[in-house]
């Protein structure tokens, strides 16, 4: 009834949960392929393929999500969260997150108070479909990222 | 009306292996395992009919379902290769203590995506069966009301 062999996608699988589970952590490229039991090129080739995006792309937008988690949630500064999401400089982390989400960290967490707090909406969900979306200003109509249908829909609710 | 769930499908890619998973290391209780045989006509012949469920919750049913079952070929594949990828979460399991069942299902070599953490409606971990399907391992604030 199965087919004896699990899909390629499995094993590029376990380099994402890798990186879901260990965002905070220094990944590279070689970190993740070995996770997949693939060589550095076949990975980044196969998993742009499957995901949508590449690996450290994926990587960058976990980190920036999971800080919009810890900003609508913690009691941390915007440093402390910069380093526990695994970003090197402060820098860096403030320009990707405006970059990804729109605002600079503080104005997100800014924003986040004076709405009332986080939404009501179970973690596992926003892990999944939480991510913001790739920057992508080069982008056609027809080649929507898979994940854009829903990004828009998240847009159009919290406008309303 | 509607007044109870009582069976849902996870899709598998393995079902011997899927078994082993659910029950030895989820610990859900074996319901059924039955091979449809020569009585049943048709398409059905040959298909597994495999579930589980909690212990303490006789009446919901987890269907272990191959991705072959009701599929042509070209659509098996597809819905391996979902399951494969990640990309299905069947739904929410719930515990009376979440971090001490994260800490049982991780010595048991379960995978964990998101360790223990306080949500607004309680502590959540999200794990992954064998397969690839997400669940998220939730013990609520206050038991029965939905998140």
């Amino acid at each position: 009834m199965t087919s004896p062999a699990v899909p390629t996608v499995f094993h590029l699988r376990r380099a994402r949960d890798l990186i879901d589970r260990h965002f905070a952590r220094p990944l590279d490229l070689d970190t993740m392929a070995r996770a997949a039991g693939f060589s550095r090129y076949h990975f980044a080739r196969t998993f742009r393929a499957a995901y949508g995006e590449t690996p450290s792309a994926y990587l960058t937008r976990r980190r920036v999500e999971r800080a919009q988690d810890l900003l609508r949630s913690a009691n941390l500064t915007v440093t402390e969260i910069c380093h526990l999401v695994g970003f090197a400089s402060l820098g860096s982390f403030s320009a990707r997150f405006a970059e990804l989400v729109g605002v600079p960290p503080t104005e997100y967490r800014r924003q986040q108070v004076a709405r009332g707090g986080p939404p009501p909406i179970p973690g596992c969900f926003l892990m999944a479909w939480g991510r913001p979306r790739p920057n992508k200003p080069s982008e056609q109509p027809g080649q929507r990222s898979p994940g854009s249908a829903i990004s828009e829909k998240r847009a159009a609710e919290s406008d309303s | 009306m509607i007044n109870h769930v009582s069976h849902t499908t996870v899709w598998v890619l393995d079902q011997d292996r899927a078994k082993e998973f659910y029950t030895e290391k989820l610990g859900l209780e074996l319901r059924n395992d039955v091979v449809m045989g020569g009585e049943f006509e048709g398409a059905g012949q040959g298909f597994r009919w495999l579930t589980v469920g909690p212990t303490e919750q006789p009446g919901v049913e987890l269907i272990l379902a191959d991705c072959a079952m009701g599929h042509d070929p070209e659509t098996t594949e597809q819905v391996r290769e979902l399951v494969a990828k990640g990309a299905l979460g069947p739904g929410v399991l719930s515990t009376p203590d979440c971090q001490k069942a994260y800490e049982q299902l991780s010595a048991r070599g379960v995978v964990f995506v998101q360790e223990p953490a306080q949500r607004p409606y309680g502590i959540e971990a999200v794990f992954r069966d064998d397969s690839g399907n997400v669940f998220s391992l939730t013990q609520a604030y206050h038991a029965q009301v939905a998140p």
